[in-house]
């Protein structure tokens, strides 16, 4: 992957903005799109995800639900069969245990039972991340529970363009995809916020297509894997090291499923050396998956060993400094930068 | 098992607490007061320091806040009929349950501060407490504490003791899939459990007829073969009323039994909740309990001007000893940051 130029016909707008304003066009594009999900109606979403488009579509395809998740997830499931295209949102992706069944179990694996008969075109969309003492049962990423259950693509988006075009691309995919939104991405005024989360969007239809990855800063010494929020924190460090000469190439994952493998190998292939930064938890997740993939392919590729900067394997703590002692932060990468070099 | 037909009380019949000692209804009162000094403190200390602007990871109480303002009628109501020894579940807006069934203040603050000497030592925060010495507990997943109050219930009975287990949360939480399995398995093997159910009219931003199909969660409570009650009125008296057979019966070994209350939210859903989407926001704090219960009381010859200083008196000390201790309370120690996750 190259870097994109930054297209004609752009404004400025924050993350949930964008994303709102994807699901905007294609509900009036496609009748069949609607949106569903506790406080998603009158209050515009606990995280500005449905901001407006009340009053634009009015109950009948903005819907506040029950906080009944495996019921309104099920349903979601159900229209998505007869050809509707449901968003779904949960809350909170760690709400997944109270309707994970309905996920996959059922959303993820009736294309497959069904010998392909059946599609499920429905995008699940969940907030995710800490960094604001929600503590640990609202602060989790668990992008990579999603992604390690099969029959689901996964799309995470860091950044205004991005979170319009997957999501563009989400409502248009005919299987179920879960559209992950950090919330310290998403501009929220209420937050602290990272300088990118309001940034260029194109105006007009914008597709970025599931399934590549993306370099959003080239470099030639260490390759960065990351993202979500995490590309923030990385290239924020990766400037700091450029002072010093360090040139560090940021890979934005985007998707997880299906997973861009060849841009990353493509990179660590150049630069020998790699740091895998993820928000969720170290352990059987998307950090072993990418120094898996370098491995499986050329463990010769590496000229020291990977390093990994994840949430080592603990429920996220409430109180601030035991927090961003477990989290991704840019000291933690930092030091896994210099291990490597 | 009985089934009673689901009943609903007011106060246009007789007024519940005129049976009641005066005594009684102080210390009801007091426990309000209580409630109410705390939640008011913790407003203060959670909005002192999240500016410039409002943010809602800093200062003293960083994260999500949720505060019982107004429902304090059912955490009195009910928690009278307890002891520590029974236990209690809750959800995302616990403090006045914590306080009304006697969890020690200085500990449950200094968790809310995130503080080494916290019920959970600064890992839980103010959705997570959990205290062994009263068997309080509470979680930030809607109606998730209902079953655990049935283990609680079930250990008790296997103990052979009279104990009892007492399920709160809101009337969001009784459209959940947990909240009717729990009910049935409570009905179906006659556990000692009390469930109660704020219905605070909102669940966030959702008003209560967008959200569930019956009038009464005292239906629900028909369906699965219990008795079930709904207290129309926020009224400290009828609530006590009403739960005393229900803890009775549930301590007799006759079963559980669902007590529904028609509480007030008179602060937003959580801080910095803006409540846009809800039509009363102005004059909502007209209907506030304890103004409303210290006028009976008054009339009824129970309070007078002394007793009403010396609750808000006592009040402030005990909310502010725990605060100070509180904020003396030491940071976590960032190297400990994994410590805890297995015994
Ligand atoms: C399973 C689950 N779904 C959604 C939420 C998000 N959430 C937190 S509180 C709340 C509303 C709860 O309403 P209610 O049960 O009436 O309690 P109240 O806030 O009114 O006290 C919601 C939807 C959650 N914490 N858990
Ligand atoms: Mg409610």
């Amino acid at each position: 992957m190259t870097i994109t130029e930054t297209p004609q016909g752009t404004r400025r707008l924050t993350t949930s903005k964008a994303m709102v304003e994807a699901i905007d066009q294609e509900m009036a594009r496609d009748e069949s799109v609607f949106y569903m999900g506790e406080d998603v109606g009158a209050y515009g979403g606990i995280f500005s995800s449905t901001t407006g488009l009340l009053d634009k579509y009015g109950p009948g395809r903005i819907i506040d639900t029950p906080i009944s998740e495996t019921g309104f997830i099920g349903l979601g499931i159900g229209a998505a069969v007869e050809g509707m295209r449901p968003i779904v949102e949960l809350m909170f992706a760690d709400f997944m245990g109270v309707c994970l069944d309905q996920i996959y179990n059922h959303m993820a694996k009736i294309h497959f039972e069904s010998g392909g008969n059946v599609t499920v075109p429905m995008v699940l969309t969940t907030a995710v991340g800490g960094g604001y003492s929600d503590g640990a049962q609202h602060s989790q990423c668990l992008w990579g529970t999603f992604a390690h259950l099969p029959g689901m693509k996964v799309v995470v988006p860091s950044n205004p363009a991005d979170a319009k075009g997957l999501m563009t691309s989400a409502i248009r995919d005919d299987n179920p995809v879960v559209y992950l939104f950090h919330k310290g991405v998403m501009g929220l005024p209420w937050m602290a916020k990272n300088r990118r989360s309001t940034d260029e969007v194109p105006e007009g239809e914008h597709v970025v297509p599931i399934g590549e990855a993306k370099v959003v800063r080239p470099g030639s010494d260490v390759t960065v894997v990351t993202l979500s929020l995490s590309v923030h924190h990385s290239l924020d460090v990766a400037d700091k090291l450029a002072e010093d000469g360090v040139d560090t190439e940021v890979i934005d994952l985007r998707s997880l499923v299906p997973l861009d493998r060849d841009t990353v190998l493509e990179s660590v292939r150049k630069t020998g050396r790699l740091v895998v930064v993820d928000e969720d938890y170290l352990s059987y997740g998307v950090s072993g998956e990418i120094v898996a993939t370098v491995a499986e392919t050329d463990p010769g590729m590496l000229r020291a060993p990977a390093q990994r900067v994840a949430v080592p394997d603990v429920p996220i703590p409430y109180a601030h400094d035991l927090e961003y002692t477990v989290l991704p932060r840019q000291d933690r990468i930092e030091r896994a930068i210099r291990a490597v070099l | 098992m009985t089934t009673q037909a689901p009943s609903s009380s007011s106060s246009g019949a007789a007024s519940p607490g005129q049976s009641m000692e005066p005594q009684a209804r102080l210390d009801l009162y007091r426990t309000m007061v209580l409630c109410r000094t705390y939640e008011e403190a913790i407003l203060r200390e959670y909005h002192a320091d999240k500016g410039p602007g409002f943010d809602i990871g800093k200062g003293l109480i960083p994260g999500e806040m949720h505060l019982s303002a107004g429902q304090e009628p059912v955490a009195a109501g009910v928690c009278a009929h307890l002891t520590a020894d029974d236990a209690i579940t809750a959800a995302h807006r616990p403090h006045h349950l914590a306080i009304a069934h006697g969890v020690d203040l200085r500990a449950m603050t200094a968790e809310i501060f995130g503080r080494v000497d916290g019920l959970g030592k600064g890992r839980g925060g103010h959705m997570h407490l959990f205290d062994p010495a009263t068997h309080f507990s509470c979680s930030g997943i809607v109606a998730e504490g209902f079953p655990a109050a049935l283990g609680q219930a079930f250990a008790f009975r296997r103990r052979k003791t009279d104990r009892v287990a007492v399920a709160v949360a809101g009337e969001g939480a009784a459209n959940a899939g947990a909240f009717h399995e729990a009910l049935n398995l409570a009905a179906l093997w006659a556990l000692p459990v009390v469930f109660v159910v704020e219905d605070n009219d909102w669940g966030i931003s959702v008003p209560r007829d967008l959200s569930t199909a019956v009038d009464s969660n005292a239906v629900r409570a028909t369906a699965y073969g219990i008795p079930g009650e709904r207290v129309e009125d926020n009224d400290v008296d009828a609530v006590h009323e009403a739960a005393r057979p229900m803890v009775a019966r549930a301590r007799a070994g006759e079963g559980p039994s669902l007590l529904e209350v028609h509480t007030l939210r008179l602060w937003g859903h959580f801080e910095g909740d803006a409540q846009g989407y809800r039509p009363d926001r102005e004059k909502v704090h007209e209907d506030d309990p304890i103004p409303i219960y210290e006028k009976r009381l008054r009339d009824a010859g129970v309070l007078d001007d002394e007793l009403v200083q010396q609750a808000a008196a006592d009040a402030t000390t005990k909310v502010e000893d725990a605060i100070e201790f509180a904020k003396a309370s030491a940071v976590p120690d960032p190297s400990t940051a994994t410590d805890y996750v297995f015994a």
